[in-house]
C-alpha cells in the first residue's frame, strides 16, 4: 500500500458522561475511497469532526501526509487540504453559484477588486468539468440539490484538497444525481484524492468503496477490504450482533401478544415521498406491537411522521375504516392516533412547565369549557396517569426538566394517553434512558398493547425491536423489504432482510 | 404545517422557465425601489409644477444625503443579518462632537467624531460577534449610551456648541459645486465606494455569506466574527460622518437631532430591497429607498393642506407593501 495520506492513530475523545471515541485508528491511502460506517452514536461524526478540526482528540494523534497535525479550526484543516462535504449542502443559497464556488478566494484584478468576468468564466469551466451546465450568475438555490452538492464538491476539490470527507452526500439526491456524483468521486480517486465516504446506504458503499472501517460504540470493530465482506457480515459488524448469539433470552420486559386475525385498525397503503419513502404499505392491529425496523436513514421515522401527517406524503392512510383525506397532526389526533417523537427535547416535552402542565397540554381542549380549564379534571387525570405509568416525581408541580429521561418519556406517554388514542406510534421510546427505566418503559408499552391499544414501535435497538414487536416491518432506503411475524421475528431474519440485494437497481 | 410545502407535481417546472422566474424575482428585488422611485418622480412632476425644478431637486438631494450615508452603513449591517439601532444617536453625537471640536480647526472637527463614533460601532460589533448577544439589544444599548454621552457633554442639552463663523469646517456642509452641495457629492461618492466594497471585494462577499448562512460561512473558512465587527464599525463611522456633515451644514451641534432616524434608515434599506433577514441586498436599492422617502416628504410638503406628519404614514405604507412583496417572492421560491 502507498504511504497513507491520512493516518489516525489511537484517537480517543471523551464528552461529559460518554467516551465518544475509544482508541480509534483509520488509515486512508491516496486515491482510496474508504467507507466509514456505523450506527447512530457509533462515533462517526466525532471522528469526522476531529479530522476537520472542529474537535481536538483527548488522546492519540492524526498524521496527515506523514506529519502529525492538530487543526485548531475547520479553516486550518481546509487550508491543509482536508475538505468536507456535508449531508446538508453548506453553501450560501442566496449568493450566486460562482460566488459560492469562489467565496474567500475570489480572483482579483485591478485595485484588488474581484474580477467578476473571470470568476464567472472560471466557475462555468470548473462546473462543466463536473457535467453541470448552469448559469453561474444565478443564485445557488435555483439549482437542484444534486447540482448544489456538486458545487460544494467542486469547491472542496478546488481548494487543492487531498482528502475529501463526504458525510452522507446522497441523502437528498435523485438517482440520476447520485450517478453523476459517483462518476465525480471515481474521477477524484483516479486523480489520487483520498475519499472518506460515510453512508448508510450499503448499495452505495459496495459500488464505490475500496475499504471499510466499521465503528460501534466509539470503537473500531473492523477495517478491511469491502469486497471481502458480504452485506450480512457488514451489518452484523455494525449492529454488533453475531448470528449465533442472536437467540438469547430477552433482557427486555416484553412478552408476546397474539392478535391473530383481528381486523387492522391502521392500514397504510403506498405511502410515498420524494427521495424518502417509496410505496410503503403495512397494517397495524389492535393489541399488537408492530415494529418498524431498519438501519438509520431507512425511513422509519419518516414513515411514522407521514402516517400522522407531520410529513407530507402521497398514499392512503386508513384509520379504523376511515380514510384520512386531509392529513395533518390535528386530524390524526382526532382519528385516535398519538405519536411520541424521536427527539423528546425538541419535539416533545416543554421543559419549563410542570409535570401536570405537560401531561394535560394536548388534552386542554377536552378539559376546558368556554376556554376555562377545569383544574379539578386536570388533577384527576394527572393523578391517574402518574400512578398508572409510575411516574416518579416529587409532585405534579415539579418541573419536567428535573425528571430523569425515563420519567420524561412517561410524562409524554401520559400526555397522549389521556386523549385515549387507539393507535400509539413510538419513535425510539427508550433512547437515552438508563437501563432500569428502559425495562420499565418497555413493560409499559407491553401493558398498553395488552389493553388493546395498537402500537407502532420504532427502535434502532434490534434486541428491543425483536423482544417488543409481535410483527416487524423491515424498511430499507424508504421501501418495505420484508415483513416478519410470529416466530420469524428474530434479529437474524431482520439482518437477512436488510442485507438482501435490492430488487430495483 | 409543513406538508403544504411538499412538491406534488410529478412533472417539475422546466428548468428554463424556473430560471426566468428566478431572474424576474431577483430583478424585482433589485430594481423594485428604482421603478417605484421613477414612477413617484414622474407622477409628482406632472401633478406639481413646482416639483420638477432644479431648486427642488437640489433640496431633496441635500436633505437625503445625511440619511443616505447612515442607510449605507445600515445596508451592510442588515445584509449580515444584524440591525443597528444606535445610528440615530450616533449621528447626533457625531454632530455635537464635530461642533465642539471645530474650535480647534477642521481636522479635529472631522476626526474626533469619527474616532468616537467608530469606537462605539467597534464596541457594539465586538459584543455582537464575540459574546453572541443579539444585535437588537446591543445596539439598543448603543442608542441609549450614545444619547446619554451626548447629553452629558452638552449639559443635558442646554449647551449647544457653535462652529466658529470663520471656520473652514463650514465649507464641508455648506459649500457647493455647480450649484449642488458637497454633502450630495460625498454621499454619491460613498455609495460608489460602498457598492464596490459590497460587490467587488472579499469583505463584501463575506458580508453576504455571513448574512445568508452564518454556519456555512464559518465552515467555508470565513472569519465570521471579524466580518461582523468590521460591519458595525463601518456603520458607526458612517453615522458619525453624517453627523459631522450635518453639523457643518447647520453651523452647530444640535442635540435634539436624530431621534428615530435609525428607523428611517432601516425603512430605506428594506424599501431598497435588502432582505431584513440578511443575505441579500444592494446599496443602489438603498439609495433609491432613501430618495423615495425624500420624495414622499417633499410631495407632502407640496400639498400645503396636508400635515407633514402624513409623510410617516405614507412611508409606513410603502414599507408594508415592500415587505409583503419580498415575503411573497421568497415564499414562492421556497415552494418549489
Amino acid at each position: 500500500m502507498n504511504q497513507p495520506v491520512l493516518d489516525v492513530r489511537g484517537v480517543s475523545k471523551r464528552f461529559p458522561g460518554v467516551l465518544a471515541l475509544d482508541d480509534v485508528s483509520l488509515t486512508v491511502a491516496p486515491g482510496e475511497v474508504h467507507a466509514l460506517v456505523g450506527e447512530n452514536g457509533a462515533g462517526k461524526s466525532t471522528l469526522i469532526k476531529i479530522l476537520t478540526g472542529v474537535y481536538r482528540p483527548d488522546a492519540g494523534d492524526v498524521h496527515y501526509r506523514g506529519e502529525p497535525v492538530a487543526f485548531g479550526r475547520p479553516l486550518d484543516a481546509q487550508a491543509a487540504g482536508i475538505s468536507t462535504i456535508y449531508q446538508e449542502v453548506n453553501l450560501v443559497p442566496l449568493m450566486s453559484v460562482a460566488r459560492n464556488l469562489f467565496l474567500g478566494r475570489e480572483p482579483r484584478g485591478r485595485f484588488g477588486l474581484i474580477d467578476l468576468a473571470r470568476m464567472n468564466r472560471e466557475a462555468a469551466e470548473v462546473l462543466a468539468g463536473y457535467g453541470i451546465d448552469v448559469d453561474v450568475r444565478l443564485p445557488l438555490r435555483s439549482l437542484g440539490l444534486g447540482a448544489q452538492q456538486m458545487v460544494a464538491l467542486a469547491r472542496a476539490v478546488a481548494i487543492d484538497a487531498r482528502v475529501v470527507i463526504m458525510d452522507e452526500p446522497t441523502s437528498s439526491l435523485e438517482p440520476r444525481e447520485v450517478d453523476t456524483l459517483f462518476r465525480v468521486v471515481r474521477e477524484l480517486s483516479g486523480r489520487g484524492i483520498a475519499i472518506v465516504y460515510v453512508s448508510h446506504r450499503l448499495d452505495e458503499l459496495y459500488q464505490l468503496c475500496d475499504r471499510v472501517t466499521v465503528l460501534r460504540d466509539g470503537r473500531r470493530v473492523h477495517t478491511g477490504e469491502l469486497a471481502g465482506l458480504d452485506r450480512l457480515g457488514l451489518i452484523s459488524l455494525m449492529l454488533g450482533r453475531d448470528a449465533a448469539e442472536v437467540r438469547r433470552d430477552g433482557l427486555t420486559g416484553f412478552s408476546a401478544h397474539d392478535a391473530g386475525d383481528v381486523e387492522p385498525i391502521l392500514r397504510v397503503r403506498d405511502l410515498s415521498r420524494a427521495h424518502q419513502l417509496h410505496g410503503i404499505s403495512f397494517d397495524v392491529r389492535p393489541g399488537e406491537v408492530t415494529g418498524l425496523g431498519g438501519l438509520l436513514g431507512s425511513g422509519r421515522s419518516e414513515t411514522a411522521k407521514a402516517v400522522v401527517g407531520a410529513l407530507g406524503a402521497d398514499g392512503e392512510v386508513t384509520m379504523a375504516g376511515q380514510r384520512l383525506t386531509r392529513r395533518s397532526p390535528a386530524a390524526a389526533i382526532r382519528a385516535g392516533m398519538a405519536m411520541l417523537p424521536e427527539d423528546r427535547k425538541a419535539e416533545g416535552i416543554v421543559p419549563g412547565l410542570s409535570v401536570r402542565e405537560n401531561i394535560v397540554l394536548a388534552a386542554m381542549p377536552t378539559l376546558s369549557r368556554f376556554g376555562v380549564v377545569s383544574r379539578a379534571k386536570q388533577d384527576r387525570i394527572v393523578e391517574t396517569f402518574m400512578k398508572r405509568l409510575r411516574i416518579k416525581a416529587a409532585s405534579p408541580e415539579q418541573k419536567v426538566s428535573e425528571l430523569s429521561g425515563g420519567n420524561q418519556q412517561k410524562v409524554l406517554l401520559a400526555r397522549w394517553l389521556c386523549l385515549h388514542p387507539r393507535l400509539l406510534l413510538l419513535d425510539e421510546p427508550t433512547r437515552g434512558i438508563d437501563v432500569g427505566a428502559k425495562a420499565e418503559v418497555q413493560a409499559l408499552i407491553d401493558e398498553l398493547a395488552a389493553d388493546g391499544l395498537a402500537v407502532v414501535l420504532i427502535s434502532s435497538d434490534l434486541e428491543e425491536l425483536v423482544e417488543g414487536a409481535d410483527r416487524i416491518v423491515v424498511l430499507r432506503a424508504g421501501a418495505v423489504v420484508g415483513e416478519l411475524a410470529g416466530d420469524d421475528v428474530t434479529e437474524d431474519n431482520i439482518m437477512t432482510a436488510l442485507a438482501q440485494e435490492p430488487a430495483h437497481d | 404545517m409543513t406538508q403544504t410545502l411538499v412538491q406534488k407535481s410529478p412533472h417539475p417546472v422546466p428548468v428554463e422557465r424556473e430560471h426566468r422566474r428566478e431572474r424576474l424575482a431577483a430583478l424585482a428585488q433589485r430594481h423594485g425601489a428604482l421603478a417605484v422611485l421613477t414612477l413617484a418622480v414622474l407622477v409628482s412632476s406632472v401633478v406639481f409644477p413646482s416639483f420638477p425644478t432644479a431648486e427642488n431637486a437640489n433640496g431633496i438631494a441635500i436633505q437625503s444625503s445625511f440619511l443616505a450615508i447612515i442607510a449605507l452603513g445600515m445596508t451592510f449591517v442588515i445584509i449580515t443579518g444584524g440591525i443597528d439601532l444606535s445610528v440615530g444617536s450616533v449621528f447626533a453625537l457625531g454632530g455635537v462632537l464635530a461642533a465642539y471640536a471645530s474650535q480647534w480647526g477642521p481636522a479635529p472637527a472631522l476626526l474626533l467624531p469619527l474616532a468616537v463614533c467608530g469606537a462605539i460601532g467597534l464596541l457594539q460589533g465586538v459584543l455582537i460577534a464575540y459574546t453572541g448577544m443579539a444585535p437588537f439589544i446591543v445596539t439598543l444599548a448603543g442608542l441609549l449610551g450614545a444619547r446619554g454621552l451626548l447629553l452629558a457633554i452638552t449639559e443635558e442639552g442646554a449647551n449647544t456648541y457653535l462652529v466658529p463663523k470663520d471656520s473652514a469646517f463650514l465649507e464641508l456642509g455648506q459649500g457647493t459645486l455647480l450649484g449642488v452641495g458637497y454633502p450630495v457629492y460625498l454621499a454619491v461618492l460613498l455609495f460608489g465606494l460602498g457598492g464596490l466594497l459590497l460587490q467587488r471585494t472579499r469583505y463584501g462577499q463575506a458580508v453576504f455569506a455571513v448574512g445568508g448562512s452564518p454556519d456555512a460561512a464559518a465552515l467555508m473558512g470565513l472569519p465570521v466574527a471579524r466580518i461582523r465587527v468590521l460591519t458595525y464599525l463601518l456603520s458607526g463611522m458612517l453615522a458619525g460622518f453624517a453627523g459631522v456633515l450635518n453639523a457643518s451644514r447647520l453651523s452647530s451641534g444640535v442635540t435634539i437631532l436624530g431621534v428615530g432616524l435609525e428607523l428611517d434608515a432601516i425603512a430605506a434599506v428594506v424599501i431598497g430591497g435588502t432582505l431584513l433577514i440578511g443575505g441579500a441586498g444592494t446599496v443602489s436599492g438603498t439609495l433609491c429607498g432613501v430618495l423615495l422617502l425624500g420624495v414622499i416628504q417633499n410631495v407632502i410638503n407640496q400639498i400645503g393642506s396636508l400635515n407633514s406628519s402624513y409623510q410617516s404614514v405614507v412611508s409606513g405604507g410603502f414599507l408594508i407593501v415592500v415587505v409583503v412583496v419580498q415575503t411573497y417572492l421568497s415564499r414562492r421560491r421556497h415552494l418549489r
